[in-house]
């Protein structure tokens, strides 16, 4: 499958925090309103700037903090079709797997605000469109990629029953 | 090849000869829910049918917004109380504490798997436990499945020695390990902690290394399971559930990180990284509108006793909010008898129930634009408590008390030396002849 879009870029250390702020906390269980905050305290107006499909490109340790699963979750029913970052925090990434958020990790010094970014998912292939080069990702680890493929943890394990990792 | 303690227990969970990188699927023991996930891990085993518990111990904790600021929250709850009564999975009410307390006091115990829907899981690592937090559907699975897939971690070891200076706590140490790792320096790690200085130290001293485990990146922060821990466990009518665990002697460790305690310095986690972190000399003079004592990292009894030890007789400074909120009813209830409750209301500072408090900015001492809170919790990104034109800085109980009495950040190595505290307590008097 081929993404594409354009990329919204953000610094290091974009925490969970951030991506979905604790005053929204009445807000949990009613996603698409919580969405409209996404990653506000980062940049104010990005959910009413971004555009279906664009990428959130990012430094290092992306979604460091709580274990808030409405972080990917609403970046997500943003529109947001992946994230890409040097680096991300250990539960934000298992999260963002579970809800079926793509995250590829890579040297995203290479990608600026506004350029047109295309992303092949089976290959991990990165083309900036506007720079002209190409950019790899590191492949997801097996089990994940499994859970990934299957469409997120619910549908894997309502697909086989049980964890099928291997 | 000897195992860590992480690799020990997930041989234990999983059935398998576990090592650094395997991944397991490994039995659950206790899975955890908060006010904050909860709703949403419940929506998805409703969405599955899954509606079941088959994790030994499945609680579900009223905490974060306990209780309730507004009808929305007030719903959540509600679906929580009703997925209990239908599960049977246990409730942790308003007024009970927060979840790490919780489990600590009550539920985890040496060679558990623990998860949670709360990142502050790893607290309960400090008893010898696999505990980690996880995301909503992550633990909803584990809770309806019993069991979870887990990557074994490589562990680096934090081998702790010589006694900590009057004035310098397991928060400093702590403080200081992560300004040295950086926020992401243990990602997908383990933490380790041993050494002479952390068999010294008190079980509620070494929650607060587990506690803040995640702030380094890691997974989980295990400390071995010894006599302190099963003292801890014996106090609270849970002898039972103690056995000893040690990681082998010739155990892989990634990494070994040797700190001596005696050469530390009390710690300030400024905004708005935990990571950024410096000695307080750096950062004296700081002015201060709130001082927040509480959480799970630092609202224990151990906490409460060593700021009101500062602060009996004294005043919090005339612009500084003292907001207390201990960690759970047990800590309330021993706050109360101890007579610490009074020393803080006295102070000038107000007492609230159990539970989270002001800590994610939900109710209950949200800060004002430009404010500064200086607070025992264990996060300070921006936003954190309420407003992202707020900052927080980070320290022990005994630097916020000392601080609050001060108005500013202060050394509180200051109230430990000689002298002053002679000056300290002659204004006292003084004060009260007035
Ligand atoms: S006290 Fe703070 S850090 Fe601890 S569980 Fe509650 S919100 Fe999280």
């Amino acid at each position: 499958m081929i993404l594409k879009g354009k990329a919204w870029k953000f610094g290091d250390s974009i925490s969970t925090d951030l991506i979905c702020p604790g005053r929204y906390f009445h807000l949990r269980s009613n996603l698409p309103e919580l969405a409209k905050h996404v990653l506000e305290d980062a940049d104010q107006d990005f959910a009413s700037k971004m555009a279906e499909g664009d990428f959130v490109v990012a430094g290092n340790n992306f979604g460091l903090g709580s274990s808030r699963e409405h972080a990917p979750t609403i970046i997500k029913l943003a529109g947001v079709s992946a994230v890409l970052a040097k680096s991300f925090a250990r539960i934000f990434y298992r999260n963002a797997i579970n809800v079926g958020l793509p995250l590829l990790e890579c040297d995203t010094d290479k990608i600026e605000q506004d350029d047109e970014i295309a992303i092949d998912l089976a290959t991990g292939t990165i083309h900036n469109r506007t720079k002209g080069i190409e950019l790899k990702a590191h492949p997801l680890p097996k089990a994940m990629l499994n859970i990934l493929n299957d469409g997120g943890l619910l549908a894997h394990i309502e697909k086989h029953g049980d964890f099928r990792l291997d | 090849m000897g195992k860590t303690l992480a690799e020990k227990i997930l041989s234990e969970k999983s059935g398998q000869d576990a090592h650094a990188g395997d991944i397991v699927i490994a039995s659950v023991d206790v899975a955890a829910f908060q006010d904050g996930t909860g709703p949403l891990g419940v929506r998805q085993l409703q969405k599955m049918h899954l509606e079941k518990v088959r994790a030994p111990k499945s609680i579900l904790f009223i905490d974060h917004a306990a209780p309730s600021p507004r009808k929305e929250l007030s719903n959540d709850h509600m679906l929580l109380r009703a997925f209990s009564k239908k599960t049977g999975a246990l409730l942790s009410e308003v007024g009970d504490g927060v979840i790490h307390q919780r489990l600590v006091e009550s539920h985890a115990k040496p060679g558990d798997v623990v998860i949670g829907a709360d990142s502050h899981t790893c607290t309960s690592g400090a008893l010898g436990a696999f505990a980690t937090g996880m995301g909503s559907t992550d633990v909803a699975i584990g809770m309806a499945m019993g069991k979870t897939w887990l990557k074994v971690p490589e562990t680096f070891r934090v081998e702790v020695k010589g006694d900590f200076p009057p004035g310098v706590y397991s928060k400093d140490l702590v403080l200081y390990l992560i300004g040295m790792l950086g926020a992401d320096g243990a990602t997908y790690k383990a933490l380790e902690f041993g050494g002479r200085a952390i068999e010294k130290m008190s079980m509620e001293a070494r929650f607060v290394l587990s506690n803040m485990a995640v702030e380094a990146g890691a997974k989980t922060g295990l400390i071995a399971s010894d006599r302190k821990t099963k003292e801890y466990l014996r106090l609270r009518g849970r002898i039972r559930d103690w056995r000893l665990l040690r990681p082998d002697k010739d155990a892989k460790y990634e990494r070994v990180i040797e700190i001596d305690a005696s050469k530390l310095v009390p710690q300030i986690a400024f905004p708005h990284t935990v990571d950024n972190t410096r000695s307080v000399t750096e950062a004296k003079g700081v002015k201060v509108n709130q001082v927040f004592l509480g959480t799970c990292t630092n609202g224990r009894i151990e906490d409460l006793k060593i700021a009101a030890r500062i602060l009996r007789g004294r005043q919090r400074a005339p612009d500084t909010r003292l907001v207390v909120v201990p960690a759970s009813r047990e800590v309330y209830l021993s706050a109360m008898k101890s007579g610490l409750l009074e020393v803080f209301v006295r102070a000038g500072g107000i007492v609230m129930g159990p539970g989270c408090g002001p800590c994610v900015g939900v109710h209950q001492g949200v800060l004002g634009d430009g404010e500064v809170c200086l607070s025992t919790a264990n996060r300070n990104f921006r936003g954190r408590m309420g407003n992202p034109e707020g900052f927080v800085y980070l320290a022990s109980p005994a630097t916020a008390a000392y601080s609050a009495i001060n108005g500013e950040i202060s050394d509180p190595r200051e109230f430990f030396s000689k002298g002053k505290r002679k000056t300290i307590r002659k204004t006292v008097k003084k004060g009260k002849k007035r």
